[in-house]
């Protein structure tokens, strides 16, 4: 068994990316995720581990420096939240399509604008339909536990290597701020210089004599190069939906009706669960965990044996379209939500099951 | 055409006092006739080669007319997004501290969009190179102003000239980046000469070899031309430059070995 | 007595003819071909023998297209 704390959600992320191996961490302040580089510059990876932590000028720049760490082999992340992600879009895009792999971590407030710094599940659409420009996609991962949050930051590294690709960690503002116990893993050590050019043969590492140079870009001005760009994209992103999707069930065996939600919603619904079969509603929780590879099939199938699905989300309906697209459209699928940083309670979601999908 | 006064056969491998760089790789550059990109990338070549560092040196190419820098250093390089090569400088450095590396920007990318990454870059004091080239125009969309074109100065954007009065004051990058504390060697060039073009490789050379020291940014602006841009012929663009950008942009040494030197201008000041 | 005497190759092909070259030659040595190259492009040509291997043009020129040849040889 592993290491036990008690930590924050945001100290989480930032132990267990010292503990995976990550090469850079670049960041701006942002609330409610600045713990992520408090605890980083408290620890002194780069005495423990040789982790390189800076703190940039801006969003903009923490993306960049990401994009020029990982176009090195680097192992890199940084972390913010809707705000500071919205304004690193333009890297994230170039990062996809470079085919570099990095890790980021939204712990989302709500918006639009500058909005709160309380919880929300508002950046689904950006994070999970592209964000900026061009047809890409990210890796999208939604943990609904200060657990998860530490074991999400090694899965993510692993995934965006795997695919180079970025991959990003969607959390809100409560899991990020919220203490809980915690199983840290075993520390992995971070690569050697050779082990790195071994893994990231196409990286630029400096060229040696017996090797072509090696340009990390996102850029071909031959239309027929760039569609060939796209369409090397659109087959990774196919295999990704074959073998990636994550997602987890909860009292859905003998379910008549269903709760679909993610990350801090997710939780929201166990304790809804048991009020509503307390009144004798037989209610489950479907749980997508990869909100990109979306669980598509899952869902399709698991929609046809209830009677009707609630989606359960902190903003005004997002994932509910992709559910939609999933489950078609035999059986009725509403929204509840809360948005603007308030957290909806237990209650009010089996009220609005009642109401939106039995009685309705 | 037969050239008729090759009469004396010296042309042998024992006898070649130049050739170019096999650090270049061998297709022909996209710039465009007699424009100075391609001499400062032959002498940033040439320094690497000299210094038998290519194997330890990671680039970074802007966007701008110089985009696909990669494609013609044959070296190890990546492409920043549009002013954010020093960002991407400070990340590479940072993770591989004995590597050699350099960001080679236009005056778009350095000191107007990548303004903020240029000053903190420079501010932070990391250990990189930097190369400006500055011609005072956007060159590679069309020939829109700069933050580095002169008063009065005409361009797509400014076809009357460009009035200081609503279109602002043209930039003086170098010379303000030389104020920070983590700039270490701070110098403007040109290659309108081949006595410029020496100049500012042995510049260039200084501005690596201080990286083996890591004693913070080393900076060469070149002061080039945009024929093209400018609506010149080659050598009509290079007189222009040193009558017109020269005085506003003089060239020397501003800062060297994290001193600054005292020139014409900061003289005329106290 | 030996006296210096230089010669130049002009990859024809790579030059654009920006005559960047002729400026920068102290003797004179290089003017534009009538011709032009695959790319439309005239060219810079050696029109004398007046060349010492001073290797202005090659330092000067943006595509690199010189390479430049000094030996010593016997005066005439």
């Amino acid at each position: 068994m592993g290491e036990l704390r008690l930590m924050k959600g945001n100290e989480a992320i930032a132990e267990a990316a010292i503990r995976a191996g990550c090469d850079g961490y670049f960041g701006y302040p942002i609330t409610p995720q600045s713990e992520v580089m408090e605890y980083l510059m408290m620890e002194k990876p780069y005495e423990r581990t040789g982790m390189v932590v800076l703190q940039a000028e801006s969003e903009v720049a923490s993306i960049n420096m990401l994009y020029g760490g990982a176009g090195t082999g680097k192992m890199v992340m940084t972390s913010s939240s809707s705000p500071g992600i919205s304004l690193m879009q333009e890297g994230i895009s170039y990062m996809a399509g470079a085919e570099l792999p990095a890790l980021l971590v939204n712990i989302v407030r709500g918006g639009p604008g500058l909005g709160t710094i309380q919880p929300s599940q508002a950046d689904y659409f950006q994070s999970v339909k592209g964000g900026g420009h061009g047809d890409y996609r990210l890796i999208v991962l939604a943990p609904a536990s200060v657990q998860e949050m530490s074991d999400f930051v090694k899965l993510g590294f692993d995934l965006s290597f795997k695919y180079r690709t970025p991959a990003l960690i969607l959390s809100d503002g409560a899991i990020g701020q919220m203490m809980e116990k915690v199983e840290l893993f075993d520390p992995i050590p971070r690569r050697t210089e050779e082990q790195l050019i071994q893994q990231c043969p196409w990286a630029s590492t400096g060229k040696p004599k017996n090797r072509d140079h090696n340009i990390i870009t996102s850029l071909d001005l031959d239309p027929a190069g760039q569609e060939r760009v796209n369409l090397k994209l659109q087959a990774k992103y196919k295999v990704m939906e074959e073998k990636e999707v994550l997602y987890e069930t909860i009292q859905a065996e003998d379910a008549e009706y269903l709760f679909i939600a993610f990350g801090l919603s997710a939780r929201i619904c166990q304790k809804s669960i048991d009020l509503a079969r307390a009144k004798g509603i037989k209610v489950g929780l479907f749980r997508p965990i990869t909100l990109y590879p979306f669980p598509v099939k899952e869902i399709a199938a698991i929609s046809k044996k209830v009677k009707g699905i609630l989606v359960v989300e902190m903003n005004a309906g997002q994932m509910i379209e992709d559910v939609r697209l999933a489950a078609g459209c035999a059986i009725k699928i509403e929204h509840y939500g809360r948005f603007g940083g308030i957290i909806p309670n237990p209650d009010e979601v089996v009220k609005a099951l009642e109401q939106k999908i039995i009685g309705g | 055409m037969v050239e008729q006064f090759a009469k004396l056969d010296i042309r042998k491998d024992e006898n070649i006092v130049y050739k170019r760089t096999d650090l270049l790789v061998d297709r022909p550059l996209s710039y465009c006739p007699g424009c100075g990109h391609g001499t400062v990338h032959r002498i940033i070549m040439e320094t690497l080669e000299e210094m038998s560092i290519q194997d330890k040196t990671i680039g970074v190419s802007p966007v701008g007319c110089s985009v696909l820098a990669y494609d013609f250093m044959n070296i190890d390089m990546l492409g920043a997004a549009h002013g954010r090569a020093p960002a991407l400088a400070t990340a590479i450095k940072r993770m591989w501290p004995d590597r050699f590396v350099f960001t080679y920007q236009g005056d778009g990318d350095l000191a107007a969009i990548g303004t903020a990454e240029t000053i903190h870059a420079c501010n932070r004091g990391e250990h990189f190179t930097m190369i400006f080239i500055n011609n005072g125009i956007y060159g590679m969309t069309g020939g829109q102003m700069a933050p580095t074109t002169l008063p009065n100065m005409r361009s797509s954007t400014s076809p009357y000239g460009r009035d200081v009065e609503t279109m602002g004051f043209p930039l003086k990058m170098t010379e303000l980046i030389a104020q920070l504390p983590g700039t270490y060697y701070v110098t403007r060039q040109a290659v309108h000469t081949p006595a410029g073009v020496r100049k500012t490789k042995k510049a260039i050379r200084k501005a690596f070899e201080n990286q083996k020291n890591k004693t913070g940014i080393s900076f060469v602006e070149v002061v080039s031309n945009c024929n093209s841009g400018w609506k010149m012929t080659p050598v009509q663009s290079n007189k222009w430059m040193e009558e017109n950008m020269f005085p506003f942009y003089p060239l020397g040494d501003i800062k060297v070995d994290g001193k600054l030197v005292e020139t014409k201008a900061t003289a005329a000041k106290e | 007595m030996a006296k210096i005497k230089g010669d130049i190759v002009v990859n024809v092909e790579r030059c654009k003819g920006c005559e960047i070259c002729i400026a920068a030659c102290p003797f004179s040595v290089i003017a534009m071909a009538k011709d032009v190259n695959s790319k439309g492009y005239h060219y810079a040509i050696k029109v004398n023998d007046e060349c010492t291997g001073c290797v202005n043009c090659a330092v000067i020129c943006p595509d690199g297209v010189i390479t430049v040849y000094r030996a010593k040889v016997a005066a005439e």
